[in-house]
Parts: structure tokens; sequence; C-alpha cells
């Protein structure tokens, strides 16, 4: 269907507001020079547990079949933890998905 | 925690140092951002309301969800709503960064914030707090929304899609990087892995187990999966569990 391009501009502004304000907001809410050291650590760990959910299980259905998908996942998976370095666990990944397609 | 090479051979800090590290963000986000614009397209976006859309809003999930909320002829309000509720989750991305921004102006705070994303949130927050600089931060956030619009802007201008093989392949992209990201922090410290492996189940169970959690946006399940495990490993593990704390 066709919008309006004033009701386009609505949408894009309406979206973008909302977007921003959870963003915005825990700057100022958790930015006391001294937090409560359980929350600290609460949130210390936050990057790992939204890491680990972030991959899994949407990694499965990133690529065109879940087996080379594992297969990629699995050769990025071995590269960070021998190489440690991130252009190479990227290109690695992309590239067993690659030969996977091309080979199966 | 160990860091990924490239990352802890620069000189910390600087603007060129984040737009450095956060070249994977971008590649990755450039197969997302260029099916975003051709699928805007077919449904009755141009190209400039799309790379608008993608300027102000910068939020992948929830513009692919609003494209097709829009195809099914969904109200405006309607889209609005939906896209708040998926983009609530960056209320804990933005809860982690904070502690270390805490002593920026109100400015540069407010600028930053706009750049948090899963992909941008998870490159800055795997470094030491005291490496982290609103200049790094800002180059991170940059490289990445530059690769965001552009990428809209291409696909919302091509004719075709990008070749099955290389659109499948670069689907990875950035689960790679986040394997990337997240397994350095693992190798060193027993409570990180424990929260991830509790993170994992967790996750397992959001997407295959009962009805109702199963029905939920991803944008809840991360929140719900992240406070559980974070909890758990807040209460269990007492004392500094990171060497990054500062």
């Amino acid at each position: 269907m066709k919008i309006t391009a004033k009701d386009g501009l609505l949408l894009i502004l309406g979206m973008a507001v909302v977007t921003y304000l959870p963003r915005l907001l825990p700057m100022f809410l958790f930015s006391a020079e001294k937090l409560p050291s359980l929350i600290k650590r609460f949130l210390d760990f936050i990057p790992y547990a939204v890491l680990t959910t972030l991959i899994f299980p949407e990694i499965l259905s990133s690529t065109a079949h879940p087996g080379s998908a594992l297969a990629g996942g699995f050769i990025s998976l071995l590269l960070a933890y021998y190489q440690n370095n991130l252009f190479l666990v990227v290109a690695g990944g992309i590239g067993a998905v690659f030969l996977c397609e091309l080979l199966f | 925690m160990i860091l990924p090479k490239e990352v802890s051979a620069v000189k910390q800090g600087s603007f060129f140092t984040g737009v450095k590290t956060g070249l994977p963000v971008a590649f990755g986000y450039l197969p997302i951002a260029i099916a975003f614009g051709l699928l805007a397209k077919a449904n009755g976006l141009n190209a400039t309301a799309s790379t608008l859309m993608s300027a102000l809003v910068f939020a992948g999930a929830s513009q692919f969800v609003a494209v097709n909320l829009l195809a099914t002829g969904a109200g405006l309000g309607e889209i609005i709503l939906t896209t708040f509720l998926v983009n609530i989750r960056h209320l804990l991305m933005g809860a982690a960064l904070a502690p270390r921004l805490r002593r920026q102006p109100v400015k540069v705070k407010s600028i930053i914030a706009f750049g948090v994303t899963d992909e941008t949130f998870s490159v800055v927050s795997m470094y030491p707090a005291k490496n982290s600089n609103p200049g790094f931060v800002a180059g991170v956030n940059t490289i990445a929304y530059l690769g965001w619009v552009l990428g809209t802007a291409c696909g919302s201008l091509m004719v075709k899609g990008l070749p099955a093989l290389l659109q499948s392949s670069m689907g990875l992209a950035l689960y790679a990087m986040f394997i990337g990201l997240l397994v350095p922090g693992l190798k060193g410290s027993r409570p990180n892995l424990i929260v991830s492996l509790i993170a994992l189940v967790l996750s397992a169970i959001t997407a295959w187990g009962p009805l109702c959690l199963r029905s939920l946006a991803k944008g809840w399940k991360i929140m719900l999966v992240s406070v559980v495990a974070c909890s758990i490993g807040a209460l269990f593990f007492p004392g500094e569990v990171n060497e990054d704390n500062s």
C-alpha cells in the first residue's frame, strides 16, 4: 500500500521519538557517581547476557540453511577462542558459510 | 578481560579508533540495510522515506517490523507503539553504558545515546571502562550509522537484491561478530561464563519453550533473559567479578 507523504513523515518522526527515549533515559537515570555494588554487578553482566541471547538461537536462521549457519558459527567460535582477532572471526565465519552453500 | 587483538594494539580512545573498531558493525549492517531498502520500496516507501527512516530511527529490527505492519494496513499509532515495544530493550543497554559516561555533559550523552544499538552496544561494552571515552563510542556509533543509512539508500535504489549466495553468507556477519566479542570475555571469567550459559538456556526456552514465552517479541525476550541471568550473576558472584571495573 501507499501512504501519503505527510503520514509517512509523521510515522518516521513518531518512530524516531519512541526509539530515542529508551536510549536516552538510562544515560541520566544510571549516572550516579557511586552505584550500589549489587546494581553495578548486575549492569556489568548485561553485555554477556545480551550477546548470548542475541546470538542464540537467531544465528540458526541467519543464512539460507541452518546447517551452513551452524558451520559458520562453529568456525567463528574456534577463531574467537584461539585467534582473538575480530576481523578474522567475522571473515572466517562468512567464508565457511559461503563454502558450505557453494559445495552442498 | 582479554580483548580482540586489533583493539588492544591501537591507541586508546580516539574517534578514529572507534571508527576502526566499529567497521565490522558497518560491514554487517550493509546486507541487512540493503534488504531493508528493497523491502521498504516493495511496500510503498520510496528511497527518500526509507533513507530518512534509517537516518532518524536507526533501529533495524523495528524498521523491518514497521514496514511489514505498513504493508498489512496497520495504523500509524499501532506501528509507533510496536516500535516502542521492540526498542524498549535499549533501556537495559543504555543502563549498562551509563556509568562510563556519567561525567560527560548532557550534550555528549544525548548524542551518544542516539547511536546505541544491539551491535554498537556490544562492541563498546567489551572494552575496559577506563578505555571507553566518548570520542571512541561516538566513532563506533558513527561508522555503524553510516553503514546503516548508506546501505538503506543503496537498497532502496537497487533494482535487484544481492546475489543469494552473497546475501546468505553475509547474513552471518553480525552473529560472527557477536561471537568474536563474547568469547574472549568468557575465557578469563567463570562468572561471565556462567551468566552466559544461563542466558543460553533461557534463550532456548524463550524460543522453543512454553507458548507464552515463545510468542513474546525478541526485544522482550532479550530483556527477560538478561534481567534473570544478570540478577543470578549479581546475587551469586559477590565482589568485583570483572577486571574492567574501575
